[in-house]
Order: C-alpha cells, then sequence, then structure tokens
C-alpha cells in the first residue's frame, strides 16, 4: 500500500473516533455554556474558511476567477431561500457559464 | 408508506438526495487530485464526513504533505464530536446503537434530527438522513470517480463552482444575527491572509484556532452571552 493510502486510512479511523468522543461524554458536561459557544463558533468559522478556501485560491495564491460567480449566484439562491440542491446547481452553472461567455477563467 | 413519510423523513429524504448528489463532485474532485478509486471510496464509506473529506483532498490537491491532509481533515472532523454530543442529549441512545450512529453522525443528519420537535420525530429525522445520505454518497461518489476520469477537468463541469455554493449553502443557515456573521467574515478574511503565508490547509486550522480562543475569551468576559439557555446546568453541576 502507498503511503499515502496509510494517511487516507489513518484519517478515516481519526474521523471516526471524534465521532465516537461525543457519545462518551457524560450529559452534565454537553450543557456547559462554554462548550455550546466553542462549538458554535468553531463551525461557523470553519465553514467561513472553507468557502474562502473554495472560492478564492488556488494552492497558496488568492485568485479571482469563475468561482466568485459561483458565490454569488448561491448567495442569491440562499436569500431566496431555495432549496440546498438548487444552490448547489446555481453555483455549478453560474461557474460553467462564465467560463463559457469568457468572462472569468 | 403514508405512515412512514412523516415531515422528519421527508426533510431527511430531500437533504439525502441534495447531498447525495454532491458526492459526484467529491469523487470527481478526489480522482483529479490524484487519489485512486479505493481511496476516494474508503474516504466516502469510512471518512463519511464531506468537509473533511474535501479538505483532505483539497491539500492533496494543492500540493500539500498527506500529514497536512490528515490534521485539515482531522480538525475539521472535530465538529461531529459535538453532533455527537447533541444527539445523545436529545435522542438517549442505547449503548448498542452508538457505533453504528456515530458513523452517521454528520452536518445533516443532526440539523434534521435538531430540528424537530418530538423526541421520536428527532430519531426518525436522524436515522433518515443518517442513512439517506450514506447510501446515495458513497453511490454517487463511485459516480463521480469513475466519471471523473473521462470528465477531465471538474472546473469545465462547474464543480469547482458546486463546491463553493455547498459551503456557503451549509453556513448560510447559521448567519441568523449580527454576530455569527462577524465571525464568518473575520473567519474568512483571517483565512484569505494565511494562505500566501501558509502550506495548504494550514489557513483552516489557523483559523479554527483563533476562533476557539476567541469563543473561550468571550465566554470568561460575557458569562451573559450564553442565550441557549445553559446556566440552569452549570447551577447544578456546582452543587
Amino acid at each position: 500500500m502507498s503511503e499515502l493510502s496509510w494517511w487516507v486510512l489513518g484519517a478515516c479511523l481519526a474521523a471516526y473516533a471524534i465521532k465516537l468522543c461525543g457519545y462518551f461524554v457524560p450529559r452534565k458536561v454537553l450543557d456547559s455554556p462554554i462548550m455550546t459557544r466553542v462549538a458554535s463558533t468553531l463551525t461557523i468559522a470553519l465553514l467561513a474558511s472553507l468557502v474562502t478556501v473554495n472560492a478564492f485560491t488556488s494552492g497558496q495564491e488568492l485568485v479571482l476567477d469563475a468561482r466568485i460567480g459561483a458565490l454569488a449566484a448561491a448567495m442569491i439562491a440562499l436569500f431566496f431561500k431555495a432549496p440546498y440542491l438548487v444552490v448547489v446547481l446555481a453555483g455549478a452553472l453560474a461557474a460553467i457559464l462564465l467560463r463559457a461567455t469568457g468572462l472569468a477563467a | 408508506m403514508a405512515r412512514f413519510l412523516t415531515p422528519a423523513t421527508k426533510m431527511g429524504l430531500s437533504i439525502s438526495i441534495a447531498t447525495g448528489l454532491y458526492g459526484i463532485s467529491f469523487g470527481a474532485l478526489s480522482i483529479a487530485a490524484g487519489l485512486d478509486l479505493w481511496q476516494t471510496a474508503a474516504l466516502s464509506a469510512l471518512m463519511f464526513t464531506g468537509g473533511s473529506q474535501f479538505a483532505f483532498i483539497g491539500v492533496i490537491s494543492g500540493g500539500g504533505a498527506a500529514s497536512a491532509a490528515f490534521s485539515a481533515a482531522t480538525l475539521l472532523g472535530v465538529r461531529n464530536a459535538v453532533y455527537g454530543m447533541q444527539i445523545k442529549q436529545a435522542l438517549r441512545p442505547l449503548g448498542k446503537q452508538v457505533p453504528w450512529m456515530a458513523q452517521v453522525t454528520i452536518d445533516e443528519s443532526t440539523a434534521v434530527s435538531l430540528g424537530q420537535a418530538k423526541i421520536s420525530e428527532k430519531r426518525r429525522g436522524f436515522v433518515t438522513a443518517g442513512a439517506g445520505v450514506y447510501v446515495l454518497w458513497n453511490l454517487f461518489t463511485l459516480a463521480g470517480a469513475l466519471l471523473g476520469e473521462q470528465m477531465g477537468d471538474p472546473a469545465a463541469w462547474g464543480l469547482d463552482g458546486a463546491a463553493v455554493a455547498a459551503f456557503i449553502g451549509l453556513l448560510w443557515p447559521r448567519l441568523k444575527s449580527m454576530q455569527p456573521v462577524l465571525i464568518a467574515v473575520a473567519a474568512a478574511v483571517l483565512t484569505a491572509l494565511a494562505v500566501p503565508i501558509s502550506a495548504p490547509g494550514l489557513p483552516i486550522l489557523i483559523t479554527a484556532v483563533c476562533a476557539a480562543i476567541y469563543a473561550l475569551c468571550t465566554v470568561r468576559k460575557a458569562p451573559a452571552a450564553t442565550e441557549h439557555g445553559g446556566l440552569h446546568s452549570v447551577g447544578e453541576e456546582q452543587t
């Protein structure tokens, strides 16, 4: 097996161990306001970070291309309360259209 | 059938289809990132948490080390531990159910479950969304991985645009007041600043650590900010 395969398996194992961890926390601790606050802040920050990385970066460079159109299209769809699937399709379509018309790379 | 289709199972099924289809994007991008079919299938069947899977292949496709991919994926998966706690509290599962419930504890199953009022509906929502996403996500990952080899550049199919839309779609429902919006904007700016000066995958980790520190600091400074009604149980703990 290649080195990458071992890292894949290791990451899978770690992911399951983390999921399992939550179920072993005593119920008393679960209601802690500190836990609630850290969890909700972390989730928002992680998702915002993922949006940024996916929309504006290529390797270690910041780039502006068709994906910013995808982000805008998705946000418009979300603003009008479109279902999740429609939001994802709007992002894909915007990227395809911007590239097909030569408006963005 | 009519009894099976409750509001919770309908919501679970629609999110299963929406998220499952998106597995095509993961499968194709994973192959494009340089992973083989088995590695791609293993990530969906065993890791089974979309954000972490995308982070893993994102670091690899950006030329990052496998160890950096491992770290990014693992750190992104930490929120599943939090979901596990919430599900344990809400569904009160039996010990023997925990092994499989843990595996399907993800954004979608947790969101659908916690969105219901009655405990029976919470359970139905969790099982429908968890099992539904698992089956479809894995099937469409395979489809994307197999088609992706013929499709060439996923960007030509707008799949990179779909990825951006999918993440903003997960973030959006959480931006209901000013504070989460500010946290999201700060995290985005911090990530953008970190990208040119750190290895691929690291900007997400840096942002996560800063967010956790920020959350801890503001809890100490302003305990009144716990609007989720946790003060009562803190009182219980201290007694």
